[in-house]
C-alpha cells in the first residue's frame, strides 16, 4: 500500500506536471530546431513570439466567449488557435520580409541573423505588452472542464491516502503535442514540400539547382514555426497561466532542450524537451513525502529538495553546460559541432 | 563581404547558435535575362569566346571556347589553376561572362541563371557538395526530379539499372555512403531531370583507381544512350582515353583541341600534361 502511495505521489507531483511541461518545451524546441536547421540561426525571438501568439489566441478566446461560442469540455482557446496561428504567421512573415530577408539575400553569416533576432525579440517583447487588454499582468484563459480526474475522485475510487489529479489542460497538452509532432514528421518525411525543406537544409546550392525555390522554403518554415510557437505558447498558458515575462524566461529551457537533443534534429528536440522538464521538476521537488512512504522509519532532516524552485532555471543552465562540454552534438547527433 | 569580419567572425564558429553547414554561395535571387536564337551550324552546346572571372576579380577565362556535339564525350583537361572548372561553371552560368556567349540546342542562353539552365536541359554535377547527405538515396533522386511534374519512376528505374548498388542502398542516407557511391548518387540525381546534356566537374576526384574505372565505364554507358557529356578531369590520361573530343586549357585559354587519341599522340601535350 505504501509503495502504491509513493507511486501515486510521484505521479501526481512529478510525472504528470513534468510530462505536460516537457510536451510544451518539446514543441518550443521543435520550432527552434527547425529554424536552426533550415534558416541556419538560433532564433532568440522564439519565446517572445510565443508570447505574442498566445496573446492573440487569448484575444480571440475572449471574442469567441463573448459571442457564446465554446467547445464544451475543451478550452475555447483550442478554437482560437486557428486565427491565432494565422495572425502570428503573418507577423513572422512580415518580420522576415523587413529584417531577415535582407541579410539572407546578401548571404550574411548566420551570427548576424542571430543578433538581428535579439533585436526582434525586444520589439516583439514590447509589441506583446502593448496589445489591448494584454499588458504585463497574469491572465488565466482556460475554460471548459477543469479536471479529467480530481484528487478527491481518485481517493474515493482507489481508497489510497494519496490522490492523483489530472487536469484537463495537462492531458490536452500531451495529446495535442503528440498530434502536432506526428503531423510535422509526416510533413517533413512524406510530402514534396517537406522534403524540399530538408534538401534546402542539407545543401542550399544543390536545392537551388534542383529547382527548389529558396524563398518558398523559407516562407513555409516560418509558417510552420509560427504554428509551433503559437501552439506551444497556448498550451503553456493553459497549463500554467499567461504572463508575457514568463515566455521570455522559458527561452532558456527551450534552448537547453533543443541543444540537449541535438540542434537540427526534430527527434532530439522532443527528447530534449522531456529531459529538461523532468530534470527541472525532479530536482526542485521536495521528495520527503515520497520518501516517507518508501522508508517509513527514516526521518530526514529536511524536505529532500535538491534545489529550491526559484533556482529552476539553473537546472537548464547546468544541463546546457554539461551537454556543450561533453556531447556538443547532442543526444541525437544534431548539426552543431 | 564586410559582414564576415565582425569580431573576427568568432560568432560564426559557435555552432550552438549558428548553422553554417550546407549554406549556399549561389545568389538565388538573380533573375534570368531573355534567351536569343542560336547561330546557324552551331554544335549542340557551345561556350564561345568566353572571357570572365568571379565577381569583380580578374579574368580567369581568356577567349575560351568549348563545344560538345550530340552523343559525344568532351573532356576539359589542363594543369592546376588552368580554369577547367571555371570554364564549366561559365557554361553553367555560375559566373558572369564579360565577353562571349553560351548556346545550347539552337538557343542563346548566356543570360540565364543556373536554375533556369537546368530547366533548359543542362544537368550539372558539382565537384563537391553534390548530394543531400542526410536524405536517403531515393530522396536524393526525387529531389533531382523536383522540376518534373510527370511520373519520374521510370527514370528512377533507369538510374537504378545504371547504378545497381544504389537500388540496394536506396533507403540509406546518402551521406553514409562511400565516396564512389556518393558520386553515383550525384550523377543519378542530375540524370533525374532527363537532361539533354550532362556536365561533370571532376567526377573521379578523391575516389580509388578501381572505382574511377567503374565510374568512367558508367559515363561511357550514359554517353552511348545519346546523351552528350562534358567533363572536367584531373586524371588526364584516362579521360582522354574515353574522350571523343578533348580540350587542353592553359591559363584560361584553349591550348590544344582534338580527339583524345590525337592529343595523346601530340608530343607537346604528352610532355607537359601526361608526364612523358
Amino acid at each position: 500500500m505504501d509503495l502504491l502511495n509513493a507511486l501515486v505521489a510521484f505521479l501526481n507531483f512529478v510525472f504528470v506536471p513534468a510530462a505536460a511541461y516537457g510536451a510544451q518545451l518539446a514543441l518550443g524546441a521543435l520550432g527552434v530546431t527547425l529554424i536552426y536547421g533550415i534558416l541556419r540561426f538560433s532564433n532568440f525571438a522564439h519565446g517572445d513570439t510565443m508570447a505574442f501568439g498566445t496573446a492573440i489566441v487569448i484575444l480571440f478566446t475572449w471574442g469567441f466567449q463573448s459571442l457564446g461560442i465554446s467547445l464544451g469540455p475543451l478550452p475555447t482557446a483550442l478554437l482560437a488557435l486557428v486565427p491565432g496561428i494565422a495572425v502570428t504567421a503573418l507577423l513572422v512573415l512580415g518580420v522576415d520580409r523587413v529584417v531577415y530577408r535582407f541579410y539572407r539575400a546578401r548571404k550574411s553569416p548566420p551570427i548576424i541573423l542571430v543578433m538581428a533576432s535579439v533585436g526582434v525579440m525586444f520589439v516583439m517583447n514590447g509589441l506583446t505588452r502593448m496589445l489591448p487588454y494584454i499588458g504585463v499582468n497574469e491572465i488565466r484563459f482556460d475554460d471548459g472542464a477543469r479536471f479529467v480526474i480530481s484528487v478527491r475522485e481518485f481517493r474515493d475510487l482507489t481508497g489510497l491516502t494519496e490522490g492523483l489529479a489530472l487536469r484537463s489542460t495537462q492531458l490536452l497538452t500531451v495529446v495535442v503535442a503528440v498530434l502536432v509532432v506526428a503531423a510535422l514528421f509526416w510533413f517533413l518525411n512524406r510530402t514534396r514540400s517537406g522534403k524540399a525543406m530538408r534538401a534546402y537544409s542539407d545543401n542550399e546550392d544543390l536545392a537551388l539547382l534542383s529547382g527548389i525555390d529558396p524563398e518558398r522554403v523559407v516562407r513555409q518554415t516560418w509558417i510552420i514555426a509560427a504554428a509551433l510557437m503559437t501552439i506551444a505558447g497556448t498550451l503553456y498558458g493553459l497549463d500554467k497561466s499567461f504572463k508575457a515575462f514568463n515566455y521570455f524566461q522559458i527561452l532558456l529551457p527551450i534552448f537547453a532542450a533543443a541543444i540537449v537533443g541535438g540542434l537540427g534534429s526534430p527527434l532530439g528536440a522532443i527528447a530534449g524537451g522531456f529531459i529538461v522538464a523532468f530534470s527541472e521538476v525532479a530536482i526542485t521537488y521536495p521528495w520527503v513525502k515520497v520518501a516517507g512512504y518508501l522508508f517509513p522509519d527514516w526521518q530526514p532532516g529536511g524536505l529532500l529538495q535538491l534545489l529550491s524552485t526559484e533556482y529552476k532555471f539553473a537546472v537548464s543552465f547546468i544541463i546546457l553546460i554539461v551537454v556543450l562540454l561533453f556531447r556538443p552534438t547532442g543526444l541525437f547527433r544534431g548539426k552543431s559541432v | 563581404m564586410s559582414d564576415s569580419d565582425v569580431f573576427g567572425g568568432r560568432g560564426n564558429r559557435d555552432a550552438s547558435i549558428t548553422n553554417t553547414k550546407g549554406m549556399g554561395t549561389l545568389d538565388g535571387t538573380r533573375r534570368s535575362g531573355p534567351t536569343g536564337p542560336g547561330h546557324a551550324g552551331d554544335p549542340f552546346l557551345i561556350g564561345e569566346n568566353m572571357t570572365g572571372g568571379y565577381g569583380k576579380g580578374p579574368d580567369i577565362l581568356n577567349n575560351c571556347t568549348i563545344s560538345v556535339e550530340k552523343g559525344e564525350i568532351a573532356v576539359i583537361v589542363g594543369p592546376n589553376g588552368a580554369g577547367k572548372s571555371t570554364a564549366m561553371k561559365a557554361i553553367f552560368g555560375m559566373l558572369d561572362l564579360r565577353q562571349g556567349s553560351v548556346r545550347l540546342n539552337g538557343r542563346d542562353i548566356t543570360a540565364l541563371n543556373p536554375q533556369d539552365r537546368v530547366k533548359a536541359g543542362m544537368g550539372f554535377v558539382p565537384q563537391v557538395n553534390n548530394i543531400f547527405p542526410s536524405m536517403s538515396v531515393e530522396e536524393n533522386l526525387e529531389m533531382g526530379a523536383f522540376i518534373r511534374d510527370d511520373d519520374f519512376r521510370g527514370t528512377m528505374e533507369q538510374v537504378y539499372d545504371l547504378f545497381p548498388i544504389l537500388r540496394d542502398k536506396r533507403r540509406q542516407a546518402a551521406g553514409e555512403l562511400s565516396g564512389g557511391q556518393r558520386q553515383q548518387v550525384a550523377v543519378g540525381r542530375a540524370l533525374m531531370t532527363q537532361p539533354q546534356l550532362l556536365m561533370l566537374d571532376e567526377p573521379t576526384a578523391g575516389v580509388s583507381p578501381i572505382v574511377m574505372d567503374e565510374l568512367f565505364d558508367r559515363i561511357i554507358e550514359i554517353a552511348r544512350t545519346g546523351l552528350p557529356v562534358l567533363m572536367v578531369e584531373q586524371n588526364a590520361q584516362q579521360a582522354m582515353n574515353i574522350a571523343d573530343k578533348a580540350y587542353v586549357l592553359v591559363q584560361g585559354a584553349n591550348a590544344h583541341t582534338g580527339t583524345g587519341k590525337e592529343l595523346m599522340a601530340n608530343d607537346e601535350v604528352r610532355r607537359t600534361f601526361l608526364g612523358g
